[in-house]
This record gives structure tokens, C-alpha cells and sequence, in this order.
């Protein structure tokens, strides 16, 4: 029966259940990953965001909330152009932070 | 001449016969094992190289230009230049020089490997020696040419400045080992063959020495003993060479060769990649060079370093100066031997292992093509302006470059006017080649489609990239440096010169030392204003600091090497900083105390 609207999936985080390994290794090989205060600017940059919503800040915050897949899909479409990092008031070397994150897997362990 | 013994043997050879059967075997076997591990096709390539005529004369000419003369050298620096030619081609004449010896006076122990090396002692002076008096003089000349040289190189080690070099290589262990060994065979040769000059005969160097000596040492017992330390010194040399920066010598005669039969790095370790390894004499130019060396801390992160650690196996530090490199490309442009500093880093970065690759075969550019397609109006031909990432972070170029593609008449239309695709190039210099292809077929099936004759770039980054790894038939990619250049000079752009104005050009890597483009740009500025020079120019500009190649420099660590790019740009003074790459445009902006333009920019504002 089509009531016009139909219910969506929870999207409720329990944050008790999230493995943070990921992220916390992230923070340890790139500290700035820290200092990032979720303006969007480089969401707002970001020549990948048409394709795929790619934005590190969703990223940072999809790493926190246990979103791993919701990560990785954005960052498979990242072309490492650089635009975030030259827009970030941070600082954040943006690209470093990526290529760190592709290599570690969703254990927090650097693949080698 | 005639001999002083009748075997032609004495026990002092030995250290000197055994130090070159080890140098030689090594070289060989360096050499077959870099020669097989060349992929299939490039073995090829260089082997025929190897009995093409053309080729042959090209890779003599080049050894002894190069290896022997330093030409290279001479034209960067006289006194190094002639420092380092005075102890290769010395050197060289000196085992030429004592060849002919042997073979004029005693040319039945020619076979002998180690006669024309210690020929002094082995004969003794007959009447018929007036004959050889020119090669008598010639080996101490040369032997004179080759202290000075040597003198040079003990002033330059301990005063680099001198020599103009501010700052020099930290040696390693055996580099040092070898490196006073090398000092030592000279002089020693010197002492032994003044020793035995009243028997052996001399020139204007070893007769004065022996009959110096001869005032104060009362016999000959001290000859034999300096004839055995300089062949020890040369043993010491030649078993110590293949693990010192000395290996530059051998190895650059394999170097030179398939650098002419057009070899590329292909394999992060093997082949081409190692034997420039091999190559890099540590001579620490590239410290100088290097953008990053305004941070101390930096100094140990450039080439020279990189070979180095490349060739003990250290993986960390590998990878670490791998990825703080900006690939800006000046350690190869002032390079002697000409290593390829950013392509051994590009080859590091590939070989790393990712858990997560990029794909882009999802991305669906259909939209974008059609939009080409229908842009262009039915008709072929006309421009397609490419704006690329970074151009759309500075739209000020961008409007500046449509505004003057319309000044001009010209047909065009815009390839990424809302959204595009990175043209792969940053992918390039992470070292993910294979992402960076499926890229490059999504855009090039863009331009296809458009039917466009020419594709005008406004990034040199892109620029590059779609010159060299794009297949695009019948198309022409072009800078718009290049192409506002050629509409000024064919009149389609009428340009105001301001003379008061003086402006600066700085060349972006990717464009100068990246494509070569230097005098268009130049040229397209002088059209504007007066051109004024910076400090360091065209293969030596500076780096602005912001370059896509480094992955792990920070925004803190790049802003004293922008700032000393930019002192650099403003030795001269001028009104404005022109440049025509956006991202060091953006670079720029942030910490320069004059306005810094794009090409366009410039130009749109005078026409």
C-alpha cells in the first residue's frame, strides 16, 4: 500500500559498537587529522564530489561513526587533485591524510 | 729503455693486479645482471642501439665529453669543472700515456696487465730513451695536471664555499675510505717515480724531485716500499669502488649508452633505475638545488640521499624522502650525470601497497560528452578549453582566459565548465599509474567526442600529462601561454605595452623543466610590460613550494621555500610576480608583497 512516504532505514549510530582502530591509527600517522574543525570548505572544492560525494570532512566524521563502508566508497573516487588542500584553513595536508587512509585496512594496520 | 729484471715481475703488483681483477669482475657482473633485469623490448632496444654506427659515435662522443672532460661541469662551474676533468682525463692519459710506453720500448710485455702501470720501475734508461722524451714529458705533465686537480679536491672538502658550493655531501664510511685512498695514489705514485728516476729517466717533475731527495736520503732502499703503497693505495681504490660514490665511474659508461638507446625507468630497483644508482657521483649539487634545502632539515632529503639509502636498502628512509619530494625537477636539471631524482621517487611510490584503490570506471561521463558534443554546434574543429581543478580554484584565470579567447575571435568552448575530471597527472606523481589511466580514458573520450583541433590548458600540470600520456590523433594540446603567445604574434591579440611596468616570469616546474617552455611565456610577458629576470631562471627557477608532488610536506614546512622562491622572483624589483600555473599562482598569493598574476590575467588586462 503506497502511502506517500514510506519509512527509511535507521540511521542511528551506536557508538558503542564502533571499532575506532581505523581512525586512531589515522590520527597517529597524521596528527592534523585532528585539527580539522568540519567547515567543508573542502567538500565545497572537492572535483570528485559530483561523482561520489567525496568530502574529507565526511570522511574524518564517517571514520568516528563507524561508517567504513560509506568511507571507502568516497574515497575510491578521490583523484588526489590537491584542491582540498590548498582550501583547507587548517592546513591539513588533505592528500597525505587520504593516501595514509587507503593503505591502512579497516583494522587500523598499514598494509605492506 | 731496457729492462732492469728478468722476469718482469716484482711482488708489489700483486695488491694492484688483485684490487683489478675485483673491480672488473664486480663491474661485469653489475653489468650483465643490469642488463637482464631491462624489460624484454628495451633490452632489444639497447643492444641494436649498440651496433647502429649512429648510436656508436653518438655513445663515444658522449663518454668522452662527459665521463673524461666533463663538459657539463665546465659550463656550470670552471673550477669544479676542471678539478674533476683534471683527474678523469689526466687519469686516463696517464694509463694511455704508459700503454704506448710498453708498446714502443718493450712491446713484448704488453700482455703483461699491470707493465704499463709501474713501468718506471720495471726499466732503466738507455740511449735510445731521447726518443720517448715526449712521453716522458707528457706523463709528468699529466701527473701535474692531476695533483692540482687533487689539491682542488682537498681545498673544496674542507672549504666547499671556495669552490662555490655552499653546501657539500656528507660522506659515508667507505666513501671516505675511498676517497684519501684516491687522494693518496697520485702523490705516491709521484714520491715512487721520482725514487727511480736516475735509472728509469724523468721529465720536469721527477728528476728535480730525485735529485732532491738524493740531497738528504742516502740510497734507494726507500723506492721499492713506495712503489708497494701505491699499489696498495690503488687496490685499496679499486676493492673499496663498487660500494663508494666511485661506482659513478663505471657505471655512467653503461649509463650513457641507454640513456642514447632511450631507456626509462620502468622498475623501482632494477635495471635503468639502479644503474642510476650507480650513477650518482654524491656530489651533492642537488643539495644547493633543492627547494626543500631552505629547511636545514631537508638537506638530507634529496637525491643524493635518496641513492644512497636506495643502495643500502634502508625502506623507511626510502620512503620517507620518496614522498616528501616536491618532483619539481632541478636536481636533474643541474644533475652531471643527469639521475632522474623525481621518476626514482614516482617508482618508489608505485611499488607501495594500498588496501583501498581508487576506481573510476563507475563514473559515468556521458553527460559530459554530450555537452561537447552539443556545444560544439555540429561543427568540427575550434579550441576546447580545458580549465582543470586547479584553474577552477583561481577563476580569475579563467575568466581572464575566456575574455581573451573572445578578444580574439577564436571558436571555443569549455570541456569542464561545471563538472570534470582530474586530468590524472596528481595521481601520476602518487605513484598510481593505473587509476590514473582510467582517468585519462574518460577525458580523452570526452575530447573525441567534441571534435575539437586543439585543446588549450591553462595548468601546466595538466599540461604535461595530456602531452605525454594522452593519445589524442589530430588534436593539438597546447599551453595557454603558448597559444596567447602565437595570437599576439599573429596579430589576432592586440597587446598595450605598459613600459613602466616591469613584470617577472616565474616557470611553473611542470612547464619549464616539466615540457620544456620557457621563451613563449617570455615572450607573451614582454609583450605586456618590461621583462625582468628573477635570481634563478628558466632550468633553474625555483620551485613556489606548492607543488602536488610532495604527499607528506606540511602547509608549515612548504612556507619558507615559497618565501624563498619569491625572494628569489623579486631580485630585480619588479611590479608584479607573473606566473602561468594556477596552483603556483595560489602559492604565491598567500605570502607575496606585490601582486602576483596569471599569464592571462596579465595579458587580458592590456589588450
Amino acid at each position: 500500500m503506497d502511502f506517500g512516504f514510506k519509512l527509511s532505514p535507521s540511521s542511528a549510530v551506536n557508538l558503542d559498537t564502533v571499532d575506532h582502530a581505523r581512525y586512531d591509527r589515522l590520527v597517529q600517522l597524521v596528527p592534523d587529522a585532528l585539527t580539522c574543525i568540519g567547515c567543508g570548505s573542502c567538500s565545497a572544492t572537492c572535483t570528485a564530489a559530483p561523482w561520489s560525494g567525496m568530502s574529507v570532512r565526511k570522511v574524518l566524521l564517517g571514520l568516528q561513526r563507524g561508517r567504513d563502508d560509506e568511507v571507502d566508497s568516497m574515497l575510491s573516487k578521490c583523484m588526489l587533485c590537491g584542491k582540498c588542500t590548498m582550501v583547507c584553513p587548517r592546513g591539513i595536508n588533505t592528500r597525505h591524510l587520504i593516501l595514509t587512509l587507503c593503505r591502512l585496512s579497516r583494522k587500523g594496520e598499514v598494509v605492506r | 729503455m731496457r729492462e732492469r729484471f728478468a722476469n718482469g715481475f716484482d711482488p708489489f703488483v700483486i695488491p694492484f693486479l688483485i684490487g683489478m681483477a675485483f673491480v672488473l669482475g664486480y663491474c661485469i657482473v653489475a653489468m650483465f645482471r643490469i642488463i637482464i633485469q631491462l624489460p624484454k623490448a628495451d633490452r632489444k632496444r639497447f643492444l641494436l642501439t649498440l651496433i647502429t654506427p649512429k648510436y656508436i659515435w653518438m655513445n663515444i662522443r658522449d663518454i668522452f665529453l662527459n665521463c673524461l672532460i666533463h663538459v657539463k661541469l665546465w659550463k656550470r662551474n670552471k673550477v669544479l669543472g676542471y678539478m674533476h676533468s683534471s683527474i678523469a682525463f689526466g687519469w686516463f692519459m696517464i694509463i694511455l700515456l704508459g700503454h704506448l710506453e710498453v708498446i714502443l720500448f718493450l712491446p713484448n710485455r704488453i700482455h703483461l696487465f699491470y707493465y704499463p702501470i709501474f713501468f718506471n720501475y720495471f726499466v732503466a734508461e738507455t740511449e735510445s730513451t731521447i726518443q720517448g722524451s715526449l712521453l716522458m714529458f707528457l706523463m709528468d705533465f699529466f701527473l701535474l695536471i692531476i695533483l692540482s686537480g687533487i689539491v682542488l679536491a682537498i681545498i673544496k672538502r674542507f672549504a666547499s664555499r671556495i669552490v662555490g658550493m655552499r653546501r657539500t655531501t656528507r660522506l659515508s664510511l667507505m666513501d671516505q675510505v675511498g676517497l684519501y685512498s684516491l687522494w693518496a695514489i697520485f702523490p705516491l705514485r709521484l714520491l715512487a717515480e721520482s725514487f727511480t728516476a736516475h735509472i728509469s729517466g724523468g721529465s720536469f717533475l721527477t728528476i728535480p724531485a730525485n735529485w732532491v731527495f738524493r740531497q738528504f736520503l742516502g740510497n734507494d732502499l726507500h723506492a721499492l716500499p713506495t712503489w708497494w703503497a701505491y699499489s696498495i693505495a690503488l687496490c685499496v681504490f679499486m676493492c673499496v669502488l663498487p660500494f663508494t660514490r666511485y661506482m659513478h665511474i663505471p657505471a655512467e659508461m653503461l649509463l650513457i649508452p641507454m640513456r642514447n638507446a632511450g631507456i626509462r625507468i620502468r622498475h623501482p630497483r632494477k635495471g635503468f633505475a639502479l644503474l642510476e644508482v650507480y650513477s650518482c657521483p654524491a656530489c651533492g649539487v642537488c643539495i644547493d638545488a633543492c627547494p626543500m634545502s631552505v629547511r636545514k632539515v631537508n638537506c638530507k632529503d634529496t637525491t643524493v640521499y635518496l641513492n644512497r639509502m636506495l643502495r643500502r636498502g634502508n625502506e623507511r628512509r626510502i620512503e620517507e624522502i620518496s614522498d616528501k619530494c616536491l618532483l619539481c625537477g632541478k636536481c636533474t636539471a643541474v644533475c652531471q650525470v643527469g639521475v632522474q631524482g623525481p621518476e626514482l621517487r614516482i617508482a618508489q611510490r608505485e611499488r607501495r601497497a594500498y588496501a583501498l584503490s581508487p576506481s573510476y570506471s563507475a563514473i559515468n561521463v556521458r553527460p559530459l560528452a554530450s555537452a561537447v558534443v552539443h556545444g560544439a554546434g555540429g561543427e568540427s574543429g575550434g579550441v576546447l578549453y580545458f580549465a582543470g581543478c586547479m584553474t577552477h580554484l583561481t577563476p580569475s584565470i579563467r575568466r581572464a582566459t575566456a575574455s581573451l579567447l573572445d578578444k580574439a575571435g577564436v571558436r571555443w568552448q569549455m570541456m569542464d565548465p561545471e563538472n570534470g575530471l582530474c586530468c590524472g597527472r596528481p595521481l601520476m606523481m602518487a605513484g598510481r599509474t593505473e587509476q590514473a589511466r582510467e582517468l585519462i580514458a574518460k577525458n580523452a573520450e570526452i575530447i573525441r567526442a567534441s571534435g575539437c583541433d586543439t585543446l588549450l590548458l591553462s595548468c601546466p600540470i595538466c599540461y604535461k600529462v595530456f602531452l605525454e600520456e594522452y593519445k589524442l590523433e589530430g588534436v593539438r594540446v597546447v599551453h595557454h601561454s603558448v597559444f596567447f603567445e602565437e595570437l599576439i604574434a599573429g596579430g589576432q591579440l592586440q597587446v598595450r605595452r605598459d613600459d613602466g611596468l616591469k613584470l617577472v616570469f616565474h616557470d611553473p616546474c611542470e612547464l619549464g623543466r616539466g615540457c620544456g617552455i620557457y621563451e613563449e611565456p617570455r615572450r607573451a610577458v614582454a609583450a605586456a610590460g618590461e621583462l625582468v629576470e628573477a635570481g634563478k631562471h628558466h632550468a633553474e627557477a625555483i620551485c613556489c613550494g606548492g607543488s602536488l608532488g610532495s604527499l607528506t610536506l606540511s602547509y608549515d614546512q612548504r612556507r619558507p621555500m615559497t618565501r624563498n622562491a619569491l625572494e628569489n622572483l623579486t631580485v630585480a624589483n619588479p611590479d608584479q610576480i607573473v606566473t602561468a600555473c594556477p596552483l603556483c599562482l595560489a602559492t604565491f598569493v598567500r605570502q607575496a608583497d606585490r601582486p602576483v598574476r596569471d599569464i592571462a590575467e596579465v595579458l587580458d588586462a592590456h589588450c
